[in-house]
């Protein structure tokens, strides 16, 4: 439980962030008819940020069973 | 050309492959070697998140409106984060209560209540049902579709066709044969089914596949890449406009508002309960699973657009439904394999869904709806059934086939008026009714039945006046003026504009609204209810799950019941086949080191055991109502209340009494470090003590050696010294052996009749040098005639002799007076010992008398002496059953005070 906790609060963290990201009104920065590299910005935006946070997601769980070790898992 | 022989034979030869793949790790799982323990098959088992309605609708979305696509997949990202708070809550609580559906969820939060596990199943119910209505009629489109390979025709009714003629019929049936096979195939206390994970894991590999295959072939085979296909798009103005969404406040809190539906539809879709919780095999796949299922639905999205756009692009001029460009371009590309694995994708992600979903349904509808009702209506009869888990299994595969045809019926009598996205959000707006009561039940406490129930009622009946009721009207079965004007002509309760509300898309309006509802009836009935004890009971077992499940179930202090053995293993055996309940009772008299043959009645934490077990197999509600008939229950009654009161109440005292002692102990233990200093103290003291007269005796006798031809005189007064000195070394060690004789109580009393007054007299003759040395001024008073006392004249002379050399020791050098004053009384005499020396401080009064104490005084350093002689006093007059105390104040002499009992002699 001990190294579970820092993670749960990560991943809340985690979940607050990609909430203010995808909603009104950072989405709306982004809201713009723009092709950025030939892609439209907003989609652009969008799977960026949804990348980003599986990326954060999964590295907070990874890191955290690298932290606990092998066979220490759960609580 | 493709034939449709040869179409039908790949579509059920795919079915076949599922029914194979099922088979396999089923077995595999009897062999104890299980395919679906890892986190991989995990997260791709959530991914029956996506049906037939992400395959076909996402890109028919897309093309529409744009983004409207995103924010389904928006939210069970975000809801994934969460795994740990919410769904790791969740699983954890079902594992420990064995919960097998949402609606039991719900039911055993809420006090294992009937009603609620009732009303969860029928919102599930009617929820669902249209969705696995658009997962057959996205099969039958499809089917219909590629038939017409390399043609693209649009079919124009495919549910008017009968149902023998319609493949979604024949797809439906099989299905149904499938999870009766592979679901419903024993009653399992965990309801836990590999074989049909596995298949399910195995379709969300082929959508997601078969998807990216379409996508990567439009980008990069039809277009040259992303780029391209925006670039040409934007050409187009109506097609640009999908580049972004309108920019306003409506706009964006619509967006919003589908985000939060969608992440409460991943949590709370009886198949999602399913594959998260229900079929989870560890809490830890969670670990990987909450960001590779996010992972996957990124993927599973990022060819949408191209798509969409693509196939605007390409059927700009031609009558072709967006919601049908997965397969209409490849065919008309003549790609014919990438056709058919657009069209076999298509169904695995149409099948996987309504395989899980039926599954999830047919348990709830059985323990739900129809085992309350068997239980109410004829309780003997099913309570006395030989075997009832065959009957319950073939309610379950009743079920099954019963919710097959609804939807099929469901499909062609209604399906037809709406796009695949609509259903599935009208769908996802009825699931997210049970946010609150869920939501509400893991983190709140005071959260109640009576609440959860008016929440869900007041939720749901908002969403059906918001989004069932237009459509209703628009079927034509209610007056279409309903919808359009308002009930009775009042335009603000006109369904799609409640209150006039026009903001925001109706989906959104209506989630904003049955969602205001339900919590605000939620929250209101549940803090101005009473809970009932089992609903106080359930509501800290879910709230506090981490705390609880690691240890003995607290329920047992809240209800206490027996039931006799044979009651409760027939009724098990009934309903979970006698091998498994014997199994399971063996299980638990293992662990709990029972010994079956002389146990004749289960106890509380047996019966809640075996409560647990029945739960599993027929929901918490209806495993409470069974047990309840075969437990002699003991209910909350005030007397158990009080005993259980008075049990904390003893528990809390007990630890109040450990804490007295502790501190106890730790006195004692400081006491005893006190005794330990003092010894070591009084035996530097008595060693001093020996050695000065020994130091004295032997200088003196080494004179006396070394110098034969000293004077008479001198060599007496040497002797007389050395004399002196042996004596006082005798006294000393007479004094220890006194005291370590009194204090083991080895002492030997030799009692007489004593004449106390003889005893002063000798006292004062032995100390006459003493008194001599200082020139103290005796002075006796003492009656002519005193009573006789009972004692051991030898060791009251001691007890004199100490006291007058104690007050000798602390004269001054000069005047020294002391006074001995003997009275007497009918029952005891009194001695007092008076000086005129230095006096002793009061708090010293009481320590002078304990063992190895010496007054201390900083003036006149350490007194000689061993610190014994009044400790071996006092022994000696509490022996005699005396008292001794001391009267002093510094600077003004001291009086030591004893009384002894007057015998009275029987003549």
């Amino acid at each position: 439980m001990a190294t579970e906790k820092p993670l749960r609060q990560t991943l809340v963290a985690l979940f607050f962030l990609g909430l203010v990201l995808f909603n009104y009104p950072v989405v709306s920065l982004f809201n713009r008819p723009l092709l950025v590299g030939g892609i439209p910005l907003f989609y652009l935006y969008l799977f960026a940020v949804w990348f980003g946070l599986v990326l954060l997601i999964g590295l907070a769980t990874v890191l955290r069973s690298r932290r606990a070790g092998p066979g220490i898992s759960g609580d | 050309m493709l034939k449709t022989g040869t179409i039908l034979l790949i579509a059920f030869g795919y079915i076949g492959l599922l029914f194979a793949i099922a088979y396999w790790a089923r077995k595999r799982a009897e062999s104890g070697r299980s395919v679906i323990a890892n986190p991989f098959i995990y997260a791709l088992s959530l991914a029956v998140y996506c049906t037939a309605w992400t395959f076909y609708g996402s890109v028919g979305r897309a093309a529409q409106t744009g983004w409207g696509f995103l924010p389904t997949y928006i939210g069970p990202t975000l809801a994934a984060a969460l795994g740990w708070l919410i769904l790791g809550r969740i699983i954890r609580i079902s594992k420990v209560h064995r919960i097998t559906s949402i609606a039991d969820f719900v039911a055993s939060r809420y006090g294992k209540s009937t009603a609620l596990g009732g009303i969860v199943t029928l919102i599930a119910m009617v929820a669902v049902l249209p969705y696995i209505a658009l997962q057959l009629k996205a099969i039958s489109t499809s089917f219909l579709i590629i038939q017409q390979y390399p043609d693209i025709v649009m079919p124009a009714h495919p549910a008017d066709l009968s149902a023998f003629q319609n493949t979604a019929f024949y797809v439906a049936m099989i299905l149904a044969v499938f999870v009766i096979l592979f679901g419903t195939r024993h009653l399992d206390v965990t309801e836990r089914h590999e074989g049909l994970v596995a298949a399910i894991a195995f379709e969300s590999l082929v959508k997601l596949v078969a998807f990216v295959a379409v996508g990567i072939f439009v980008t990069y085979g039809m277009f040259n890449g992303f780029g391209d296909i925006f670039h040409r798009a934007s050409q187009s103005p109506k097609l640009s406009a999908l580049f972004s969404f309108a920019d306003n406040a409506s706009g964006y809190s619509g967006w919003g508002i589908h985000i939060l539906l969608s992440l409460l539809a991943f949590l709370f879709l009886p198949r999602q309960f399913q594959v998260a919780v229900v079929e989870n095999v560890d809490e830890d796949h969670l670990d990987k699973a909450i960001w590779l299922f996010p992972l996957y639905l990124l993927a599973i999205n990022i060819f949408v657009l191209p798509i969409a756009l693509g196939g605007s692009l390409h059927f700009a001029n031609a009558n072709v439904e967006a919601d049908t460009f997965v397969l209409t371009l490849p065919m008309a590309m003549n790609q014919q394999g990438l056709a058919l694995f657009a069209f076999i994708g298509g169904m695995s992600a149409a099948t996987g869904m309504v395989i899980v979903e039926t599954i999830a349904l047919s348990t709830m509808i059985c323990n739900h709806l129809v085992m309350p009702l068997l239980l109410r209506l004829q309780f003997g009869s099913i309570a006395s059934l030989e075997d009832a888990g065959d009957l319950l299994l073939a309610i379950r595969r009743a079920s099954i086939v019963l919710l097959m045809l609804l939807g099929y019926a469901y499909f062609h009598y209604i399906g037809e008026f709406y796009a695949l996205v609509s259903i599935g959000m009208v769908s996802f707006a009825a699931v997210a009714q049970f946010g609150p009561a869920i939501l509400g039940g893991l983190f709140w406490k005071t959260g109640n039945r009576s609440g959860a129930l008016w929440g869900l009622v007041a939720g749901f009946a908002v969403w059906g006046y918001t989004l069932v009721l237009p459509s209703l009207a628009q079927v034509g079965l209610l007056p279409e003026t309903i919808a359009s004007q308002g009930p009775f002509g009042i335009a603000m309760l006109r369904p799609t504009r409640l209150f006039g509300l026009a903001e925001m898309d109706p989906i959104a309006r209506s989630v904003f609204w049955s969602l205001l509802a339900n919590v605000a009836a939620y929250v209101a009935v549940s803090l101005f209810s009473t809970p009932s004890a089992i609903e106080h009971t359930q509501a800290a077992l879910f709230v506090d799950v981490f705390q609880y499940s690691d240890k003995a179930s607290p329920t047992t202090l809240f209800r206490r019941g027996t039931a006799s053995m044979p009651d409760l293993q027939s009724l098990l055996s009934r309903f979970l086949g006698r091998p498994r309940a014997e199994e399971a009772m063996t299980r638990y008299a293992q662990e709990h080191d029972i010994d079956w043959a002389k146990a004749s009645t289960a106890d509380t934490a047996l019966v809640e055991h075996a409560e647990k077990l029945l739960a599993g197999a027929i929901g918490s509600a209806s495993a409470r109502v069974l047990v309840a008939s075969v437990v002699k229950e003991e209910p909350l009654g005030l007397e158990e209340v009080m005993g259980i009161l008075d049990e904390t109440r003893q528990v809390i005292m007990y630890s109040r009494e450990l804490e007295k002692a502790t501190a106890e102990l730790k006195d004692a233990n400081r006491r005893l470090q006190e005794l330990d200093n003092l010894k070591d103290e009084f035996i530097s003291t008595v060693t001093h003590e020996l050695r000065t007269p020994l130091t004295s005796v032997r200088s003196l006798a080494e004179i006396l050696q070394d110098n034969p031809e000293l004077k008479r005189e001198t060599v007496a007064q040497f002797s007389a010294i050395i004399v002196r000195q042996s004596e006082r070394l005798t006294r000393l060690i007479s004094q220890v052996l006194d005291f370590q004789k009194i204090e083991s109580g080895r002492m030997t009393w030799q009692m007489s009749k004593v004449d106390m007054r003889q005893c002063i007299a000798d006292a004062v003759d032995a100390a006459g040098q003493l008194i001599r040395d200082k020139a103290i001024a005796l002075n006796l008073d003492l009656p002519d005639k005193t009573p006789l006392i009972n004692g051991d004249a030898d060791r009251l002379i001691q007890v004199m002799l100490n006291l007058i050399a104690n007050a000798v020791k602390f004269c001054p050098s000069s005047g020294g007076r002391i006074t001995i004053c003997l009275k007497t009384d009918s029952e005891k005499m009194r001695i007092d010992v008076t000086d005129n020396g230095i006096g002793i401080a009061f708090d010293q009064h009481e320590r002078i008398f304990e063992k190895f104490s010496q007054i201390r005084d900083s003036i006149h350093g350490r007194p000689a002496g061993t610190g014994l002689g009044l400790t071996i006093t006092k022994r000696i007059v509490e022996f005699h059953g005396g008292r001794i105390w001391v009267s002093s104040q510094p600077g003004q002499g001291a009086t030591f005070s004893f009384t002894l009992p007057v015998a009275h002699w029987v003549a």
